[in-house]
């Protein structure tokens, strides 16, 4: 097996290994983080590496395994040209936001968890751009709007983060919930949920009469992500986390997967008009309203928030178009965005960092201060303006290009060219404002801090964008085009259309739209402060912020509403309903029931002794309603009915149970004996008749449908499964105790299921009573004193002298557990009460000094042995818990049979003692405490 | 001998869900108690009712009882057990925590009867420590 056929996934989920890694590594070093986080990126890119070469040929390399075929989920993952360029830019640029974080982030902000974030974040965005199965894409979708909700709110105390962070979380998480409708059906129209095959039937597609749902559903997962219009009022706000994600996120990753997408399913969806007139106008109207709002930001990072949404606009819009030579420009300016927005989100960093504002009215004429960081701005904000000799022109010439072009109508002719250069002239006033406006313009007033150049590693990753953005625009055939090429070819699902990136295409109308965008750009600039008192007054309160803060409130308060209206935020109205909704759902179903109620099985004659116990257990169970105000005659009574249900088991054969339910119900007695303790040992009596005539109403309508319901399963004959189990308990499963053989072989995983639950409750149950201190009454009910001699000597004596013989017998049903009734789970019980009679008779104290066993570490052992035994039996090449097992010939004891079967019932008895003594004995201590604190009360 | 161990499964349910409603924790915990002791008496008799068939393999048994029911109860059993334990705790936290023992964790709900002469004393006793 070649490194070739397993590379996707393990680059895709490497950053998710490597972030408790970063996390953990901050401990011993603030740095430490910094380095896992830029190993681990380095590690991920090599990783990638031997793939490289197959995609430059054109090739497209899937690896993938089943997962649950029969529902399409497969694990399955795809590069070609398109994935390996998101691919690089996600690693490059993550590389160069490592190293500028590793800078940027002061003393008091925690290094491993902003690290932690952004690799988790990392692995999610490279699982989107490598899924070749779309549920995975999905999953991996989600995953980035969840850690891109971490990283933004990654300033925990500051209140704008929390909430901007929040609002992305339900914007992009709601988008993802869309796309998850959009790939659904999109799998229900093709057949499947391989891009491959849906990227093939790109017309079946079209033609289906759920294109238009399918298409919305997936737009709207794309808008939300790619903050277009309306959903882009989230990006903004977003700009509260730390510079360095924003540069991270709205540069290269969160924002460009909803552009991702749209590349991915071009093939598949676009060239409809439903496609053109939905992405066009969403496009268009971002990339307006992001170019205008920009220029009226005083803050620098929100400046290039609008700026952002301003290109993404572009970038849909291009889309929109549905041409291929839209499309190729439409990934290139994604390359040129990712370089110059990264650029300068990194420099408004820079300045913010060492000058302690982003305000643009105070920052001015900072070129003196920092004449490097200011030159580095100066040529990445000119890409954005798109001026000759830089990448953004080239991009932006062919943008105009195809707004040219793509007006085909009469009407439209001059409107989009127009609107575009209209765009283009805003992009030039605010990308001119980010220069002129720090770095000139006079002396800087009052900044919190004087503003230098920063340490020299925070500026190389700023240089080596802002040189890339050089060299690509004048030399875009050596540098970008083979990328793009294969890009392009791997997006449209064909060869590549001819395109030129030539820097001087001669004079035509492009050119000129570039010529009147710089112009007008510069003469918008200088009438700026006109503009900006226009604009206090006009459009100024227009903010989707406040929309969505109405929406969710109004949301919030219906769902409240609703949800009092149902259980009145107490805890009877709330368990009525679930009690008297399952009653009428179950009654319902009795009256579709066709046939007669009762079966004609022929039923057995009751004897007398059954007869007197099922008496004696009703009598026991209408004492415990009845009397369940004086709680401890309640328990006993319920005691009557635990028992006589083990003496059941007894009668109708099966003896694992009886066992069973005898051990647990000592164990259940001991356990509510110890906490009534420390509740009230009466109940208060309540007024409401209403409420008793709703109970009783439900209660014995319960108990009447579950009457017929078990008469109507026991009257009729049946045909069981476990003819199954009883044929190969023996020959299969090496032993002849059926019941035990199911347990611990034919549904071992279940098993193991159950006892993790167990050690969980345990475990929970240890967490809940740490350190809980409670009122321990000194008297009892009837005003009697409690006796401080709480261990009689008959009693100790006695238990004593029967721990090993109680021990004795819990190997002994171990042993014996396999085939004949027995086993690990009553083993477990047994031993549980034999050392808990322990504790109750002589006392905590006494029974810890000689039994220094920590439950936790039985607990985990017992996990760890029955799961150890299920991966050995994966390991000779058999399903997870497959038992084998051998007959041995001993001398004196002769043939027996060993079966590894044993070794997860052993596991299982650990579990079950560990969780079952911790439980009881913490509940022990607790009175223990509470004594202590009594006596010193007294004292 | 079906219609006895109907009944029977049906008063516990019935008990069970009385007590499951009521307002104080302790009577909850003994509700769901019952609730699982019917439950599993339910499972089991899904297994139809045998007598005398074990479940162990015999060349001289007539024949068998069910095996399968007989596993899953089993394990419900020991689930039911933990469950109960996690409940119990959650209540005595919750009165550590809330000062009561209420499901609503409320001092004395409106529609509950003026306490008794020992409830008087256990509170007034709690107020004092």
């Amino acid at each position: 097996m070649s490194l070739l056929s397993f590379n996707l996934p393990l680059a895709a989920l490497l950053p998710f290994f490597a972030a408790p890694f970063a996390a953990w590594a901050t401990r011993y070093n603030r740095l430490a983080s910094a380095w896992v986080a830029g190993i681990t990126t380095l590690l991920t890119l090599a990783l990638l590496f031997p793939s490289m070469a197959f995609v430059f040929a054109g090739e497209t390399i899937i690896q993938q395994w089943s997962w649950l075929p029969s529902i399409g989920f497969n694990i399955a993952f795809r590069i070609d040209g398109l994935a390996l360029l998101f691919a690089l830019l996600i690693l490059l640029i993550g590389l160069l936001v490592i190293i500028y974080a590793r800078y940027y982030l002061s003393a008091k902000d925690s290094m491993g968890r902003f690290y932690a974030y952004m690799l988790m974040f990392m692995g999610s965005m490279l699982g989107i751009v490598l899924s070749e199965n779309l549920l995975q894409l999905v999953v991996f979708w989600e995953l980035t709007s969840i850690t891109s909700f971490l990283l933004i709110s990654y300033w925990q105390h500051r209140q704008d983060a929390r909430q901007g962070a929040r609002m992305a979380l339900a914007v992009t998480g709601g988008g993802g919930l869309a796309l998850l409708g959009g790939v659904l059906l999109l799998g229900h129209i093709v057949g499947s949920y391989q891009l491959t095959d849906v990227l093939a039937s790109g017309d079946l597609i079209k033609g289906h009469d759920l294109y238009l749902p399918t298409l919305v559903l997936i737009l709207l997962g794309v808008f939300t992500k790619s903050a277009q219009f309306p959903f882009h009022f989230w990006l903004p706000h977003a700009m509260a986390a730390p510079t360095p994600v924003s540069a991270y996120l709205h540069s290269a990753t969160m924002v460009k997967a909803g552009i991702f997408l749209l590349a991915r399913f071009f093939p598949a969806l676009s060239g409809t008009p439903e496609w053109v007139w939905l992405v066009s106008s969403a496009g268009l109207i971002t990339l307006l309203l992001g170019a205008y709002v920009a220029l009226f930001k005083h803050d620098l990072k929100g400046l290039l928030a609008y700026s952002t949404l301003s290109h993404l606009g572009l970038i849909t819009l291009l889309f929109g178009f549905s041409s291929e030579l839209a499309l190729v420009a439409a990934i290139f300016h994604i390359i040129n965005h990712a370089t110059f927005k990264g650029s300068l989100f990194m420099v408004a960093g820079i300045i913010d960092h060492e000058s302690g504002t982003r305000d643009m009215r105070k920052l001015n004429g900072l070129f003196k201060m920092m004449p490097h960081t200011a030159v580095l701005a100066m040529i990445a904000a000119a890409a954005m303006a798109g001026v000759p000799l830089l990448n953004g022109f080239l991009s932006k010439e062919m943008f105009f290009e195809q707004a040219i072009s793509a007006s085909g109508t009469p009407l439209a002719i001059w409107t989009i060219p127009a609107l575009v250069t209209l765009a283009a002239i805003f992009s030039v006033a605010y990308s001119l404002r980010f220069i002129h406006d720090v770095f000139f313009n006079g002396e800087p007033i009052d900044l919190p801090k004087t503003p230098h150049e920063p340490p020299r590693f925070m500026k190389i990753p700023v240089d080596i964008l802002v040189v890339l953005c050089l060299l690509v625009g004048v030399a875009p055939m050596y540098l970008i085009s083979p990328i793009l090429t294969v890009a392009v070819a791997s997006s449209l699902q064909t060869a590549a259309p001819e395109f030129s990136l030539a820097i001087w295409h001669g004079f035509n109308i492009p050119l000129l739209m570039s010529f009147i965008a710089l112009v007008l750009g510069v003469a918008v600039y200088t009438v700026r402060h006109r503009l900006f008192a226009w604009n206090e007054k006009g459009l100024h309160s227009l903010d989707g912020k406040a929309v969505f803060d109405w929406l969710l409130w109004k949301t919030i308060r219906l769902s409240k509403k609703v949800t009092d209206a149902f259980d009145q935020t107490t805890l009877q109205p709330a368990v009525t309903w679930v009690i008297g909704g399952a009653l009428v759902l179950g009654i319902i179903t009795f009256f579709q029931f066709n046939s007669p109620l009762i079966g004609d099985r022929v039923m057995m004659e009751a004897d007398v002794i059954t007869l007197l116990m099922s008496l004696i257990l009703i009598v026991a169970s209408l004492l415990t309603v009845i009397l369940h105000h004086k709680r401890l005659v309640a328990l006993i009574a319920i005691g009557v009915v635990g028992l006589i249900v083990a003496l059941g088991f007894v009668k109708f054969s099966a003896p694992d149970l009886a066992l069973t339910q005898l051990s647990v119900e000592v164990v259940t007695i001991v356990l509510l004996l110890l906490a009534l303790f420390f509740l009230p040992q009466h109940t208060p009596q309540e007024r409401s008749y209403i409420r008793f005539t709703r109970d009783g109403v439900i209660s014995v309508s319960a108990a009447v449908s579950v009457f017929f319901l078990a008469m109507a399963v026991l009257s009729r004959d049946y045909s069981p499964i476990s003819g199954f189990f009883i044929d190969n308990a023996k020959p299969g499963g090496g032993g002849t105790n059926v019941v035990n053989v199911i347990l611990v072989d034919f549904r071992g995983f279940d098993t193991l299921g159950e006892i993790a639950v167990l050690a969980l409750a345990g475990l929970c149950i240890f967490a809940m009573l740490e350190g809980l201190k409670l009122f321990a009454p000194t008297k009892d009910v009837d005003g009697l004193v409690w006796s401080h001699d709480p261990h009689p000597p008959i009693m100790q004596t006695l238990t004593r002298l029967l721990f090993p013989l109680m021990l004795m017998v819990a190997v002994f049903i171990f042993l014996r557990g396999h085939n004949l009734p027995g086993g690990g789970f009553i083993a477990g019980l047994i031993a549980s009460v034999a050392l808990i009679s322990q504790y109750l008779a002589n006392g905590i104290d006494w029974t810890n000094e000689r039994l220094r066993i920590d439950m936790h570490r039985v607990i985990w052992i017992g996990l760890l042995i029955a799961t150890l035994t299920g991966v050995v039996s994966m390991f000779i090449g058999y399903p997870f818990l497959t038992t084998a097992f051998t007959y041995l010939t001993w001398p004196i004891v002769g043939k027996f049979e060993v079966a590894s079967a044993i070794a997860f019932d052993l596991g299982v008895f650990l579990v079950v003692v560990g969780a079952t003594v911790m439980i009881l004995v913490e509940l022990g201590k607790l009175s223990h405490a509470s004594h202590h604190i009594k006596q010193e009360e007294v004292n | 001998m079906e219609w006895l161990i109907a009944s029977v499964i049906a008063v516990m349910t019935g008990c069970g869900v009385y007590l499951t409603l009521r307002a104080r924790t302790f009577p909850v915990v003994l509700g769901l108690t019952m609730l699982a002791y019917a439950v599993n008496v339910f499972l089991f008799a899904m297994g139809r009712l045998q007598v005398g068939f074990p479940a162990v393999i015999d060349p001289a048994a007539a024949g068998y009882t069910d095996p399968l029911p007989q596993a899953l109860v089993l394990t419900a059993i020991v689930i039911a057990f933990g469950m109960t334990a996690f409940l119990i705790v959650l209540a005595l936290k919750a009165r550590s925590e809330l000062g009561n023992d209420h499901v609503d964790g409320l001092h004395r709900s409106e529609d509950e009867r003026k306490a008794t002469r020992h409830n008087t004393k256990t509170d007034s006793e709690r107020s004092e420590s």
